[in-house]
């Protein structure tokens, strides 16, 4: 499926990078524009050094030295370049995402925020689970910490909004709701987030290539496991 | 072939130019503050502008080598004396086995770095030797150094030429710090609009690699000036609700959904970088075009002088 729409500009954000505004929402079709133009404008010209989506945009940061030299500074002659190549990466179809299995347990002190989720929502704890592991999730976007992925796709009966204190340690692993959003933290982190549960997988490893292990556009799902299984993944 | 460290001063990294490349897995940069500074460091030492070294924080450790070798010193001036004696920083100097490295307190400016010929050895994490302190990776062991670390050296030619950096070349750091404004700037009160540009800042103390946050005129931002989540870059000026603005620094996140009142001028990141806690500041306009000019005469002025050291004798 391609995707038809306005052209792409790219505008400065600062004197290294600059940013293409894909949509107003961050809604399916502004998405599929993001995702679109992501993986085209990695490596499309040897002064990129980092492509990052946002919910919205696309982030190009570049080293100015290395655009060629025109007439023009940098950032106008990168920006055109990359303006040439936005309409075919955008009518170019989307490869199929993957689907990533993240398996999570929503037991114990795994998930000390369920039977509040629960209890905000009106549902009981194993119709919240249910719910979490019956939809599929786009990874909309990386942040916040190394390999943390935002997630769309969370029933919306589920959404309950933040703690108002944030704990000071979230344990890696831990799975949350915030407000509308789902994720997971990849690491021990302060965090506000309502958590559901803990997956035992390391979503983000420095020491592997890549270390993050979603990216911008896999589809994600959560399989409930028990602590046994839990225990043997985390502890191998 | 090592540095032993006797005592470790407020914040001493290991960096390098930054971790390229990783920032769509949401990893930060990290790299040195003033890098400009470090670049320079390394040049003097004989090392590639990207070798690791030492960003040392306020107040300095004091290191023993094991081994003779080549040591330069850039940035803030920590009164560092080898063996007692007095080490003028912006010149290389040869560091014999067994000395002792001493830096005190930065005399003015927040960080210097020590280059020392073959660079700080370590495998590279994500491509770059730098540390990540959020996350606990890269650098040595993810951290800041202790006292008792030990740190290996590159190898390194036995004799590097001696290089001393003309005062024309040594970075100048302003108080001035220039601002590329960005257009949603029309969304914030023309009251706050004008002070950002005529009243001055203090640097909190809650400033740190991640990010300078300032006191000073409050801003408030309209409704319009809230957005969905997107990449930020070092240099990016936030504004959360609070009112106080955020300077964005080397281990800045990756995303930010904060109202943004423009981005501080490549060339001046170093300024901000040497501004110590209850520092003030003020900001000025730039144009993109001509932040640009500045950094692209920059780079030209470095890789002239890059030419002439390696053509030294």
């Amino acid at each position: 499926m391609g995707v038809t729409s306005p052209p792409v500009r790219f505008d400065p954000l600062g004197d290294c990078a600059l940013v293409a505004r894909l949509g107003e929402r961050a809604d399916d079709e502004t998405f599929a524009r993001v995702h679109a133009l992501l993986s085209l404008l990695r490596g499309a010209h040897p002064a990129v050094r980092d492509v990052v989506a946002g919910f919205t945009t696309v982030t190009v940061h570049y080293e100015p030295a290395e655009v060629e030299e025109t007439a023009d500074l940098p950032h106008h002659t990168l920006a055109r370049r990359l303006e040439a190549l936005a309409p075919d990466a955008l009518a170019r179809p989307i490869a199929s995402p993957r689907l990533v299995d993240i398996p999570v347990c929503y037991e114990g002190e795994l998930a000390p925020d369920l039977d509040e989720v629960a209890r905000h929502t009106g549902l009981d704890a194993r119709e919240v689970v249910a719910r979490h592991t019956g939809a599929t999730y786009d990874v909309r976007m990386i942040g916040f910490l190394p390999g943390f992925p935002y997630l769309a796709g969370l029933d919306p009966r589920l959404a309950t909004p933040r703690r108002d204190e944030p704990r000071a340690r979230v344990p890696a692993g831990s799975v949350g709701i915030g407000g509308e959003q789902t994720g997971v933290y990849p690491l021990s982190s302060p965090g506000g987030w309502r958590l559901i549960g803990r997956t035992p997988l390391r979503l983000f490893d420095p020491e592997r290539d890549p270390a993050s292990v979603l990216a911008v556009g896999d589809r994600v799902r959560f399989r409930a496991i028990d602590r046994a299984a839990y225990e043997r993944v985390a502890s191998p | 072939m090592t540095i032993e460290v006797l005592r470790p001063g407020q914040l001493t990294t290991v960096q390098d130019l930054g971790r390229r490349g990783c920032q769509h897995e949401g990893v930060p940069e990290s790299g040195s503050m003033d890098a400009y500074a470090a670049r320079l460091a390394n040049l003097l030492a004989g090392n590639d502008e990207g070798a690791a070294l030492l960003e040392i924080t306020l107040t300095g450790p004091t290191l023993r080598f094991t081994r003779a070798a080549t040591v330069a010193l850039g940035g803030a001036d920590f009164g560092a004396t080898l063996d007692g004696t007095l080490l003028a920083p912006w010149r290389s100097a040869r560091v014999v086995a067994g000395a002792t490295l001493e830096l005190g307190a930065a005399h003015d400016g927040c960080r210097g770095y020590l280059a020392v010929g073959g660079g700080i050895d370590m495998p590279p994490v994500l491509g770059s030797r730098s540390t990540c302190l959020a996350a606990a990776f890269g650098g040595h062991h993810g951290r800041a150094l202790r006292a008792g670390d030990v740190l290996a050296l590159g190898a390194a030619p036995a004799e590097a030429p001696r290089r001393t950096l003309a005062a024309a070349v040594r970075p100048t750091y302003r108080d001035s710090i220039r601002i590329i404004p960005v257009p949603e700037m029309d969304w914030f009160d023309p009251d706050g609009r004008h002070a950002l540009f005529a009243e001055p800042f203090t640097v909190t103390p809650r400033s740190d690699r991640m990010g300078y946050r300032l006191s000073g005129p409050r801003f408030a931002a309209g409704a319009r000036a809230e957005r969905p989540s997107s990449a930020v870059a070092m240099g990016t000026v936030q504004l959360p609700p609070n009112g106080e603005p955020i300077v964005l620094m080397a281990d800045h996140q990756t995303t930010g959904g904060y109202p943004v009142l423009g981005h501080v001028a490549s060339v001046d990141l170093g300024s901000v970088a040497q501004l110590r806690p209850g520092a003030s500041l003020r900001f000025s306009p730039v144009s993109l075009d001509e932040a640009q000019r500045l950094y692209l005469e920059r780079e030209r002025a470095l890789a002239s002088l890059r030419r002439g050291l390696l053509q030294s004798p």
